[in-house]
């Protein structure tokens, strides 16, 4: 484990009970071993499970987009409806309602991003893979700079970088007095916060949705083991059901978020294509 | 000393507890008024959702940047 993953640990770890109880799931459960390890210009890499899974994620939405784009039929067949669905909620209800007229250059961008993040997200919930790339901070990171690189050079590009910065840091209509105030705000939280809470809330949101998950189904064979002991009879298909009841909220979080993800670029690339009031 | 109650682990847990209150409720206002705003105009809804957005991320920001907190300043202790 690396460094920061140790300190991951320590503030979630759960001292586990020495009489033999429930093991609590810790951080470790974002580290599986290596499958295999290379290095190429002194850059370590990596190959674990969840790379792999990412992976495949990323080929079954690939494999999707293809074989329903094939073969396009005035009457859709199940798989064209679901495709133009989705589509077409990327490109009406996020590109073109909350960029504005100017939606056309960004929705090939919005599609790939809501996509990607959806297929890999759905991992979480799939039968023996069970655990989503997004969960690991890096994969929503790297989406959150890609984003963050993007609206700040189309804003550039149309105001110029000195327009930019004033109409960030002198928002039109405010008072005076109060641009002590309003200054550093604005400025942080266009140039820090947005990247960071847009990576973040996609990684929490996985992150806790996985470790729900395995403390009700480890819950589940703990108390199962434990039957007849202490009510277990009573408490082990709670926790089962819990557990259940836990994967339908998933799909909601997987679709949520990767529906929030897109709506939050496609709001930021708005303020980056409008003209200044 | 009678120790009543003991808590093992991170104090981290319960700070992060603290700290999502108000960015909860914070998100509960932005779309309570944005609900309300689309029952009585409903045509606007298109206009506002953008607002709504950004003002729920912003305030949903506080709670993340509380997740993070205990990472960053728990990183020395054992």
């Amino acid at each position: 484990m690396t460094s920061s993953a140790s300190a991951l640990a320590s503030v979630l770890a759960v001292e586990s009970d020495p009489g033999g109880g429930f093991v609590s799931p810790t951080i470790a459960e974002f580290y599986p071993p290596a499958l295999a390890e290379f290095s190429i210009f002194g850059i370590d890499f990596t190959i674990t499970r969840i790379t792999v899974i990412s992976w495949i994620a990323t080929a079954a939405i690939l494999a999707f987009l293809v074989l329903a784009s094939r073969r396009m039929t005035v009457v859709p067949r199940k798989s064209q409806f679901l495709l133009e669905g989705s589509y077409s909620l990327v490109r009406d209800n996020i590109a073109r309602d909350v960029i504005g007229p100017k939606y056309k250059p960004f929705v090939p961008f919005l599609g790939a991003l809501f996509f990607f993040i959806i297929a890999n997200n759905a991992m979480s919930i799939v039968p023996f893979f069970q655990i989503s790339p997004m969960s690991k901070f890096a994969y929503p990171l790297v989406l959150a700079i890609l984003v963050y690189i993007l609206y700040n050079a189309v804003a550039i590009k149309n105001k110029g970088l000195g327009g930019y910065l004033k109409e960030v840091a002198v928002p039109p209509g405010v008072p005076i007095p109060f641009l002590v105030l309003v200054t550093p705000i604005e400025l942080l939280q266009v140039f820090i916060i947005r990247p960071f809470t847009l990576a973040v809330r996609l990684f929490a949101n996985l992150f806790a949705g996985h470790m729900l998950l395995v403390v009700f189904s480890l819950g589940t064979v703990y108390l199962l083991g434990k039957i007849g002991e202490n009510f277990s009879f009573v408490f082990a298909p709670f926790s089962f059901l819990m557990a259940l009841f836990m994967t339908f909220f998933e799909v909601l979080v997987i679709v949520l978020q990767a529906y929030v993800f897109t709506v939050l670029t496609a709001t930021y690339l708005n303020g980056a294509v409008e003209e200044g009031h | 000393m009678d120790v009543l109650a003991e808590i093992y682990g991170s104090i981290g847990s319960v700070g992060y507890g603290l700290a999502a209150i108000g960015p909860g409720i914070g998100v509960g206002i932005v779309w309570a008024a944005y609900i309300q705003a689309t029952a009585r105009q409903p045509e606007s809804a298109g206009l506002t959702r953008t607002y709504a957005f950004l003002g729920a991320a912003l305030s949903e920001a506080l709670a993340l940047i509380g997740l993070v907190v205990p990472f960053i300043f728990g990183a020395g202790q054992p």
